[in-house]
């Protein structure tokens, strides 16, 4: 019997997704999906103020309607929510002033949705207009009025450090340059839209939620403080998922409105969000300036950078002080730089507020930095790569912020998407109108330091074996299209040399599954990962002593081959079922633990206040060619291909590895090529998906991927992060390429006709201008 | 409240009657009047393609359609592409080569590949993209999507 058997290795191979066939037949259930019989309809009144005082709202005439089972306004809730401990200053429901049009205001539940609406149009609310503040510098003007009392200056956050020695960099550089970038603000743009269903049971004071989130942990926590229940009476699930992007990364008011509903119903409730008010509550990517300055010498070194940007954060803080300090850390761990000067500042303003998208904090950056970079090369006659190549780190090593780079994948990175797009020959050669770009990325493999720290490990995964055979693996990871249940059903499948059908995963239900932060900063497959690794090592330790009694044998000498135990010197062994059914003898049911927790050294420094942030166990490395084709007529750009390496540390499925970087990618062209969120007067005007312009099938690209595997020491089975360090690459990338095909350098995102058309036409004026001098 | 309309479609082959308001899109009856939740609803605008079904063989965005349109008429939704326990090779495909990540784009996207490859079973590269551009994914980058629907085309035609 035991030889013909193999112990299965599914990790590396190209596993499909295992909750695919459920998705492929239209059977997936998302929170709107999910029966409910006798739910209420949920509809959320919203402002029509960008900056005002509530003076009275009067729900009266909606209460008396038949039909209306609840209503629910600021009054129902004093209690504020966020998803930093430090800035929490947000209600489900404005109370005496709302900050943004569409903040949420009060809410119907009634039995259809025909009936909530027309109660909605009912509730009569009487504003005091206040000042409003729709871009950043309006906002920080000395003058403006303070959106929040703990805000002064509608700063949510200055951050500041000057580490190595800029200056001293500077004076030493052949070549100092800086320019200016803007980036507009985009959004996640998931195709499923926010939903919740919350159900209170009355006798028993407990709720549960349904809902469409990346952190049901966080929600959980959220519902317990606004709704003011002991955690224990709240049950949170999350269904599947339509996507996530970042927009889902932090409780939403919508789940904690759903809930305030439910219990004032006495009942289930769901509330359903339209595209346009997915739009509003957002927690996109900050409309951003920058100003960015590097000094190279004439080898291309690069002696100095300084850094001042100044993101427009909306209404409430979300995330925005981590995303202005991923912003500044970030500067660092992808080149060797010493000198780094960074200056950021985030504004409150009257817009939905922003969150942590894809890429979180890095992407407008690293668009400045790249793009900068590449005019700089130009200047000195230097090779893109060339310069690149010239500031390379050697792993292992710590940044000057004190950031830990353990492996660094770049230089095989830029090596393949250099040959691969035949740059060499080509670049430089190419027609006008034709040209090449490139640029480098990287990005965390979660943040060593969660935001909500308790000093519990990272990650807990526990495996439930019984009599069936069947391994069930619980774990709090929200799987939302990533592909996360499969990588850690692959990662305990290889531990035990078994195949995936033996697995189950049960992820992300409150009441069965362990605690996990959830799915933000790519931080699943490297943490949750090594739980899973870890909790099946002490299984397979469990099923190994339990052969070993069995063949009487020492544990040591035990095989494990998966559907096969035996002992070193024997040819038969007994049957992976048999070993169960053996383990199971004395003590019924099995349940292992595996945890991770991440290594002090891995946290980031102390050297200027918030430099945790950016510390993690493993960064990502990415190089991109793009090649575009831009039509001088139209000054419509075309993408014809899109070359991008990615180090992943090692691919556990290259399959969803090579999706999560096309994702990525494709992501960072839609931010640079047409994506925008727009505001009249603060009314969203984009908040639509035709106005927004997600790009289709037609204009997007080939993008050919290779996994570049530089084995983490610490990574589960050596991996690391993979569905987000390829997307800031692509702006820088192209742009460069933009510059390559016309001279015109795009220091403005997106990249749309009317914006490069207007920089064509200055660009010629130039060129006039300094042929007339001459 | 308006009466309600008494309608008859032939769902997945099968006959259906339902009394609906004369306003009702065939995405809401389809989801909350039949039960049938693999239909998406993306925007109801018609700009996201979540929603695609076909309607006596035409390709149609459900939430652009009235209930009572579909009086008298057959439509196929993503619950009906599998038949028996079988996947057909574009279900097939999608799963082995990755065309979804989140899915919730996904039974669209079956479906209007369907309707190609119903007309068309020897499409280029070119024809799908600009037979998908009205399906929106916003997980893949499209690719492997493309990937997928050459490779079931192929496997149709039996290479």
């Amino acid at each position: 019997m035991s030889d013909t058997v193999q112990p299965s290795h599914p990790v590396g191979q190209r596993v499909p997704m295992i909750d695919g066939p459920d998705k492929i037949t239209g059977r997936a259930n998302y929170t709107a999906d999910l029966p409910a019989i006798g739910a209420l309809a949920g509809k959320i009144l919203r402002s029509s103020e960008g900056h005002a005082e509530v003076a009275e709202i009067d729900a009266g005439a909606a209460e008396a309607m038949p039909g209306v089972i609840a209503i629910v306004t600021g009054a129902d809730c004093d209690k504020t929510f966020g998803v930093l401990p430090v800035a929490m200053h947000e209600y489900p429901l404005a109370r005496d002033r709302v900050r943004y049009r569409g903040e949420p205001i009060a809410a119907v539940a009634a039995i259809d949705d025909a009936t909530a609406l027309a109660a909605l149009a009912k509730i009569k609310v009487t504003y005091k207009p206040l000042p409003t503040y729709y871009k950043a510098r309006e906002a920080i003007a000395p003058d403006a009025m303070d959106l929040h009392e703990k805000r002064p200056g509608n700063i949510e956050r200055l951050t500041e450090f000057d580490l190595g020695e800029v200056d001293a960099g500077f004076a030493a550089a052949d070549l100092v340059r800086e320019d200016t970038y803007q980036c507009a603000e985009v959004c996640q743009v998931q195709i499923e839209t926010h939903a919740a269903l919350a159900d209170y049971d009355v006798e028993r004071d407990q709720l549960t939620v349904h809902c469409s989130t990346q952190v049901p942990f966080y929600v959980h926590l959220m519902l317990a403080r606004c709704l003011d229940m002991p955690k224990g009476r709240i049950h949170v699930v999350k269904p599947h998922v339509g996507g996530g992007f970042g927009c889902r990364t932090e409780t939403l008011n919508v789940e904690l409105i759903c809930a305030m509903l439910a219990r004032k119903a006495g009942g289930a409730v769901r509330i359903v969000l339209t595209r346009e008010e997915t739009f509003i509550t957002h927690r996109g990517r900050p409309e951003t300036e920058i100003r960015m300055k590097i000094g190279l010498t004439k080898e291309g070194r690069i002696t100095a950078v300084e850094c001042e940007s100044l993101q427009r954060g909306g209404a409430y803080s979300g995330y925005g002080i981590v995303t202005n300090l991923y912003s500044g850390s970030l500067l660092y761990a992808l080149y060797d730089i010493k000198s780094v000067r960074y200056t950021g500042t985030r504004a409150l303003t009257n817009t939905p507020p922003c969150g942590a998208m894809r890429g979180h904090g890095t992407v407008n950056i690293r668009f400045a930095f790249e793009a900068l970079l590449d005019t700089m090369a130009g200047e000195l006659g230097l090779d893109p790569f060339a310069v690149r190549r010239a500031n390379l780190l050697k792993a292992p090593t710590f940044t000057e912020n004190d950031l830990m780079v353990k492996s660094y994948g770049l230089p095989e990175c830029l090596d393949w998407v250099e040959e691969a797009s035949a740059w060499q020959p080509r670049k430089g050669t190419l027609p006008s109108g034709r040209g090449l770009g490139m640029a480098c990325s990287h990005y965390v493999s979660g943040a060593s330091k969660p935001v909500h720290w308790t000093g519990e490990p990272h990650a807990v995964v526990n495996l439930k074996l019984d009599f069936d055979g069947a391994i069930v693996l619980l774990t709090g990871a929200a799987e939302i299209g990533q592909g996360s249940s499969t990588v850690l059903a692959q990662c305990v499948a290889e531990v035990m040399g078994l195949d995936m059908s033996r697995i189950r995963v049960v992820a992300s239900d409150s009441r069965v599954t362990p605690k996990d932060n959830g799915s933000y900063s790519s931080r699943v497959t490297f943490m949750v990962g090594n739980a899973a690794i870890e909790a099946a090592e002490n299984l397979k330790g469990i099923l190994i002593e339990a052969a070993a009694r069995k063949l009487d044998a020492q544990p040591q000498d035990i095989e494990c081959l998966g559907e096969v135990y035996r002992a070193a010197s024997q040819d038969r062994g007994i049957d992976y079922e048999a070993v169960v059914s053996a383990a199971l003898e004395d003590t019924g049911t099995i349940t292992t633990k595996g945890t991770f927790s991440t290594i002090p050294e891995s946290h980031g420094g102390k050297k200027y206040r918030g430099a945790a942030i950016g510390g993690t166990m493993g960064f990502s490395y990415a190089a991109q060619v793009v090649e575009v084709t831009v039509d001088p007529d139209t000054a419509d750009v075309k993408i014809e291909k899109v070359w991008v390496a990615h180090d992943c540390g090692f691919a556990l499925n290259p399959l969803t590895v090579e999706g999560q970087v096309q994702g990525s990618v494709w992501m960072g062209m839609g931010q640079a090529m047409s994506e925008e969120t727009r505001f009249h007067d603060g009314m969203p005007v984009t908040a639509n998906m035709l106005d927004y312009r997600v790009p289709t099938i037609v204009e997007s690209p080939d993008i050919e991927v290779k996994i570049i595997e530089s084995i983490d020491p610490n990574g589960p089975f050596g991996a690391k992060e993979a569905g987000e360090g390829s997307l800031s690459g692509f702006p820088g990338a192209v742009a460069n390429a933009v510059a390559d095909a016309l001279g015109v350098r795009m220091t403005e995102l997106p990249i749309t006709p009317d914006r490069l058309m207007a920089a064509i036409e200055t660009y010629e004026k130039e060129q006039r201008a300094r042929r007339g001098a001459a | 409240m308006a009466s309600k309309t008494h309608v008859t479609t032939t769902v997945n082959g099968d006959e259906h009657q339902y009394l609906c308001e004369p306003t009702q899109t065939l995405v809401d009856v389809l989801r909350n009047e039949l039960e049938l939740t693999g239909t998406k609803e993306g925007c109801s605008t018609g700009d996201c393609g979540a929603c695609s079904v076909m309607v006596d063989g035409v390709l149609v965005c459900s939430c652009l359609t009235l209930a009572v349109e579909t009086d008298g008429k057959s439509v196929e939704t993503i619950e009906g592409m599998a038949g028996g326990g079988e996947l057909t090779p574009l279900q097939r495909n999608f799963l082995e080569l990755n065309g979804l990540q989140c899915g919730i784009c996904t039974p669209g996207i079956l479906i209007a590949a369907k309707a190609l490859l119903d007309r068309n079973p020897d499409p280029t590269e070119s024809e799908i993209r600009f037979w998908l551009a009205g399906n929106l994914c916003r997980c893949t980058g499209y690719d492997k999507i493309i990937r997928s629907v050459l490779a079931a085309a192929e496997e149709m035609r039996g290479n």
